[in-house]
């Protein structure tokens, strides 16, 4: 079910389109990316300009020229530096603005996004992968956008802007650096292809190290149980091998870029002195004119190598962030309900819009008709196939099955977590598609058997089913889930705080604020997952007590795994393999002495 | 360190070649811009051509040299810095299979992981920096200082201005930054947990309505982060500009004082523009520095986490002279007692019972009762603190670790499944198991009716962690797992909890008609699990409240009683 694409893709497919989509995130800041673009393009002619001087400054003490021309320029030197100082600054931390607010607006649409889209996604997209474009990739296009973004525009201008002097100061020795910088961009790119490849290939050998090291880890007990660990080292070796040569072989590409382009920038210092040096003689240049030139060419090649060695990274998190615009451009989660909940004297109403433009009222009561409904999770697998049920204001409705006959995928429809493909469901009478989601949900409370809890304190906790919930509410609420009492008991009370998912709590009382919750929610309909294992039995009697208390004057789809729960139901609902084998009461299903029956025999005695 | 270092001894030829090799790209890279000076000085004064040309062709030659240099020494950088985190990760990785469950209890899930993946990847890299940087800026400074003073010695007198002001400057930034970024770690941390959250609660988020709450919460924790890292950026942003300055001015001074002594013919126009060279480069060595630092800061931490794992050992020894055949399945627990090294509560108080090769035994109690603790004792999971606990009549002390673990079969509460084909996983039980061998263990784990329906069979995929299976279809391959060790003794830690009853029961049938010589002990909530068995064991607060079979039990045991009847209400029969 879930894509397996562990190897993800470094290489952007689309890298121009990717591009512009990002840069369309500036719009929201035009002010900040004007001012920056500006001041970067003002420090960076200034830093040329300021190299420029060294000509006149140099060759007017070389020639013995006046002190008061040699102060002229060295007070433009220092008026110019300073200048270069503050666009440098002004211009840095617009583009640090910049960069911090773009990313901060992609994490928050990412995040909005996420929370539209609909949970069959959520299904079919393995959330590791999905995590990790939400933090990893996020955070290499923060980086990206905080450091190369600059620094390409300094590259640009510094460039063309030392081109330029270059040529002013000798055109001969421009032709020079013309040709040693065709050598310099055939390493970068005869380097950068393989540094690339090994890249990608170090790239991918850490990702399958590090998914092999989380399931070893998540898994550790198993393994000391099944004496596992020669084995484990042994497949653990293969892998750390490959990881050592892949990072060796793309490290050794990627740095050796430093020294090969730092020595060729020598021997163009080289070269430049010579030739400079013999122009001189031929009374063509100044000395000062070499000292400028000279500083030209340091500055000609830095850019040229800071951005080849930056261009592994940014081809990545330029891949990262189509993954990113793949996420926001899913379809998100489909409402085109009409039909809305209001309130008249405390009274809740469905409000169903007729054709002349008037609305009529129908009452909220949790009638729920389900007919004729097929579902499946994926196309052509057909997990419900032609369920008719209804349930009444107020009854109880016991599912009772084997795992995989389609007990949780019926409650999952009434709610709209996926779309039935045929049939229709009712709700007080109205289809439920044409039911504003939100509407639709806020009437119905969900206690599943795995409990999710946030993090933030137990209070926090139970008002999560109603945000507006008042302290006593909450502590209400807590009374009736029988979940008061072990509360009270816990340092803080309403007040301690949960870890992360609450694994600071037992089971048990993880499910007892569960049912708290939606209490709370005061639901009209109530649908229940029922706990299995690892409670023991006296916190399963306060749940299953607490779950009677809840379950009070609400109409409930009870997912049943414990046969002592569903004796009292209005009618149980026996399914196998998508379809209704069985349904009635229980007394009527033990006469029938079909699957119930013997279910319900199996539990007395084997045999 | 200490422990960490010898694990560079295989790479101990590259450690020591890199930072030689790049010491001489150091050296081609300080004696250009001197040789520069010469071609001006020399060359153009005396407008000796051939001079000129000469002293070029070395200045190239040199460069040549230097790259020639650069490039050995990064691929030897590299190969230290990788093989050194590789041999770390695998010695890592070694050590933690030695771990025992305590130990494992101690480090959790994902700390573990970040060890082995982030720290380890951290050390890598820092170490081939470490080789590369420290070595180049501090040589790269040296030298140029040394050149700038042959030079011209009274114009290095502007660096004891200069040099101070520029590391007040670095240092100050990087004490007023640090704590900014370790704040702003923190605030990704939330970022990213809140997410995980809701990846993972969509269905809790979803079905109470709460994305614009949820919407909002992330939207502080956002904005804290934006705020945070505006916030440290642009204390590092001042770095530059100011760098720049001190740069510049430098050079300006310079500039002035060595001008005039140019003009009074003291001092070469080439002397006087190979040093701004060496400025430049004695600047950005000290630049280069200060973030080495920033990098050894991050390395260290991880080396302390990685040292502690190397400092854990493994409470769990084994005798010299260890047994290797479990005779029999029979159990005794003598006087045993029990404390979690975390705790100085006794879990398990006075243990005394025995078990009879071939048997099935229950055990029921409350949570907290220690049923998990008592079982984990009997392949060793766990050492006792007091008493002994002894299979087929040896003390489990004696035995060979792996031969007593391979005899009894483990089936742990919390169990997993790995990626792979499910063949591969079923050979965690034998390595050589064949397929008739495995489909027999699955018919045994009632696994095979739902494994027989896929086109693949064994070569069926198993997700990470078994996700692609229900939970009972996992808990009953992991019984068939567990089964295929042939062992003599089976214990479920509440493993068929997921499992349907009639499901549950086949399960029971099987092990009794085709494995009647397989001890069988069965930790279980629902009573009907263990109801049939030969005996059933009540754990009450460490203690055993009372041992023996079903009807017993009813009459003697309050506790037993009440948990049956509580689960039995409502469905006994017409």
């Amino acid at each position: 079910m879930k894509k397996d694409n562990k190897h993800k893709h470094l290489k952007p497919r689309d890298p121009k389109k990717t591009l512009i989509r990002l840069f369309g995130y500036f719009k929201y800041n035009m002010p900040l990316f004007l001012i920056g673009m500006l001041s970067i393009i003002l420090s960076t002619v200034a830093s040329i300009a300021v190299n420029g001087l060294l000509s006149p400054i140099i060759d007017a003490f070389v020639d013995k020229a006046e002190l008061a021309v040699v102060i002229k320029y060295l007070v433009i030197t220092v008026v110019l530096v300073i200048a270069l100082s503050i666009f440098q600054y002004l211009g840095n931390l617009s583009m640090a603005r910049l960069a911090q607010r773009t990313v901060h607006r992609i994490r928050q649409d990412m995040f909005s996004h996420m929370e539209k889209l609909s949970i069959s996604y959520f299904d079919t997209h393995s959330h590791g992968e999905l995590m990790s474009t939400y933090t990893n990739d996020v955070d290499m296009l923060n980086q990206s956008l905080e450091q190369s973004l600059s620094q390409v525009i300094v590259s640009i201008i510094t460039v063309i802007g030392t081109f330029i002097m270059m040529i002013v100061l000798s055109p001969t020795l421009t032709l020079v650096v013309i040709g040693m910088l065709v050598i310099m961009m055939s390493s970068v790119s005869f380097v950068g292809k393989r540094s690339a490849k090994n890249f990608r290939r170090q790239q991918g050998a850490l990702a399958d190290m590090n998914g092999y090291i989380e399931e070893m880890m998540s898994g550790q007990k198993v393994v000391k149980v099944f004496n596992y660990e020669d084995r484990a080292i042994k497949d653990f070796s293969e892998r750390n091998e490959e990881l050592r040569q892949a990072s060796t072989q793309a490290s050794t590409f990627g740095v050796m870029l430093m020294p090969i382009m730092g020595n060729l920038s020598y021997v163009l210092y080289a070269l430049v002195s010579m030739g400079g040096a013999l122009l001189v003689l031929k009374n063509r240049m100044t000395i000062g004119n070499i000292a400028a030139f000279l500083q030209y060419t340091r500055t000609i090649s830095r850019p040229i190598t800071e951005v080849s060695n930056q261009l592994n990274t940014l081809f990545a998190s330029l891949a990262g962030a189509e993954r990113i615009f793949a996420i926001l451009d899913e379809t998100p989660e489909i409402d085109q309900g009409d039909v809305g909940l209001v309130t008249k004297d405390d009274n809740k109403f469905w409000q169903v819009p007729q054709e002349n433009g008037s609305h009529e009222l129908v009452p909220l009561r949790g009638d729920i008709v389900f007919s004729n409904v097929e579902f499946g999770y994926v196309p052509g697998q057909r997990v419900l196939k032609g369920i008719s049920l209804f349930a009444k204001p107020g009854q109880k409705i016991a599912f009772v099955g084997s795992t995989g006959a389609g007990k949780t995928t019926i409650t999952n429809l009434i709610n709209r977590f996926y779309e039935i493909n045929a049939g229709e469901i009712l709700y007080d009478g109205i289809d439920i598609k044409s039911i504003k989601k939100f509407d639709l949900r806020s009437t119905l409370s969900i206690v599943l058997q795995d409990v999710h809890l946030f993090e933030g304190t137990i209070a926090d906790n139970i008002r999560y089913g109603r945000l507006d919930a008042s302290d006593e509410e909450v502590v209400e609420a807590a009374k009736l889930a029988n979940a008061h009492y072990f509360i009270k008991n816990l340092p803080y009370g309403y007040k301690t705080v949960l870890d992360v998912d609450g694994q600071n709590l037992s089971q048990g009382e993880r499910q007892l604020l569960s049912i708290a919750r939606a209490a709370v929610a005061d639901p009209t309909i109530l649908i229940l997952d029922e706990a299995t294992s690892s409670v023991d039995t006296r916190t399963e009697k306060l749940i299953s007590e607490g779950m009677d208390k809840l379950m009070k004057g609400r109409t409930t789809l009870v997912i049943a795994h414990r046969l002592s729960t569903v004796r009292d139901a209005d009618a149980i609902m026996v399914l196998e393999d998508g379809v209704i084998i069985e349904r009635g009461d229980h007394e009527e299903l033990m006469k029938q002495k079909g699957r119930y029956y013997d279910l319900n025999m199996g539990t007395i005695k084997l045999d | 360190m200490k422990k960490l270092l010898p694990l560079m001894k295989k790479y101990i030829a590259f450690a020591i070649a890199s930072p030689i090799l790049m010491i001489l790209e150091v050296l081609a890279d300080i004696i250009i811009p001197y040789l520069m000076s010469r071609i001006v000085d020399i060359g153009i004064a005396n407008r000796d051509i051939d001079y000129i040309v000469k002293i070029g062709l070395i200045m190239i030659g040199a460069a040549m040299l230097g790259i020639l240099f650069g490039v050995l020494s990064s691929f030897a950088g590299a190969k230290a810095g990788y093989g050194f985190a590789s041999e770390i990760r695998q010695e890592t990785f070694k050590k933690v299979q030695t771990f025992s469950f305590a130990n494992l209890d101690k480090f959790t899930v994902s700390s573990l992981i970040t060890r082995l993946t982030n720290d380890c990847n951290t050390i890598g890299q820092t170490t081939m920096m470490s080789l590369r940087m420290a070595v180049r800026a501090p040589f790269m400074m040296i030298f140029a200082l040394l050149m700038a003073f042959r030079i011209n010695p009274s114009l290095v007198s502007v660096f004891l201005v200069s040099i101070p002001v520029l590391l007040v400057v670095l240092t100050t930034v990087m004490y007023k930054a640090r704590p900014l970024f370790l704040e702003m770690q923190g605030r990704v941390d939330k970022v990213n947990g809140i997410t995980q959250e809701n990846l993972t609660g969509m269905y809790v988020v979803k079905s109470f309505n709460r994305q614009k709450h949820e919407e909002e919460r992330f939207r502080e924790r956002n904005d804290r982060l934006r705020d945070t890292a505006l916030k440290a950026i642009s204390i590092v942003i001042v770095l530059f500009p100011i760098m720049n300055l001190i740069v510049y001015g430098t050079i300006i001074a310079v500039l002035w004082f060595g001008g005039h002594q140019v003009q009074a013919g003291t001092m070469g126009g080439g002397e006087l523009i190979s040093f701004i060279t060496y400025i430049t480069q004695i600047m950005m060595a000290l630049m280069m520095m200060s973030f080495f630092f920033m990098q050894l800061l991050r390395g260290s931490a991880s080396v302390s986490r990685i040292s502690e794992i190397f400092e854990t050992e493994s409470e769990i020894k084994e005798v010299s002279t260890p047994v290797k055949i479990v005779p029999n399945g029979n159990i005794s627990f003598q006087d045993v007692s029990f404390v979690y090294p975390s705790s100085t509560e006794e879990t398990l108080k006075n243990i005394n019972l025995d078990i009879k090769s071939g048997e099935t035994i229950g055990i029921v109690g409350s949570t907290g009762a220690s049923k998990s603790t008592l079982v984990q004792l009997i392949p060793r999971l766990y050492d006792v603190t007091k008493g002994n606990v002894l299979v087929g009549g040896i003390d489990v002390k004696d035995y060979n670790l792996k031969d007593l673990r391979d005899q009894v079969a483990f089936v742990l509460q919390k169990n997993t499944l790995f990626s792979g084909t499910l063949r591969e996983n079923m050979q965690w039980g034998n390595e050589a198991a064949t397929d008739e061998e495995i489909i027999k263990a699955l018919k045994q784990a009632q696994a095979w009716e739902f494994v027989s329906t896929y086109k693949d069979g064994l070569d069926h995929r198993v997700e990470q962690g078994g996700d692609n299976f229900s939970g009972g279809q996992k808990q009953r391959l992991s019984i068939a797992r567990a089964l295929l060790k042939s062992p003599k003794v089976i214990i479920l830690d509440d493993s068929t909890s997921a499992v349907d009853m009639t499901t549950d029961a086949k399960i029971r049938r099987s092990f009794k008609e085709d494995l009647s010589d397989l001890t069988v002990i069965i930790i279980a909530q629902r009573i009907a699990s263990i109801e049939d068995s030969d005996k059933i064991i009540v754990l009450h607060e460490g203690q055993v409240e009372s041992f023996g079979n079903h009807e017993t039990l009813m009459r003697e045991s309050p506790i037993y009683k009440e948990i049956y009847e509580s689960q039995q209400k409502g469905v006994l029969m017409e």
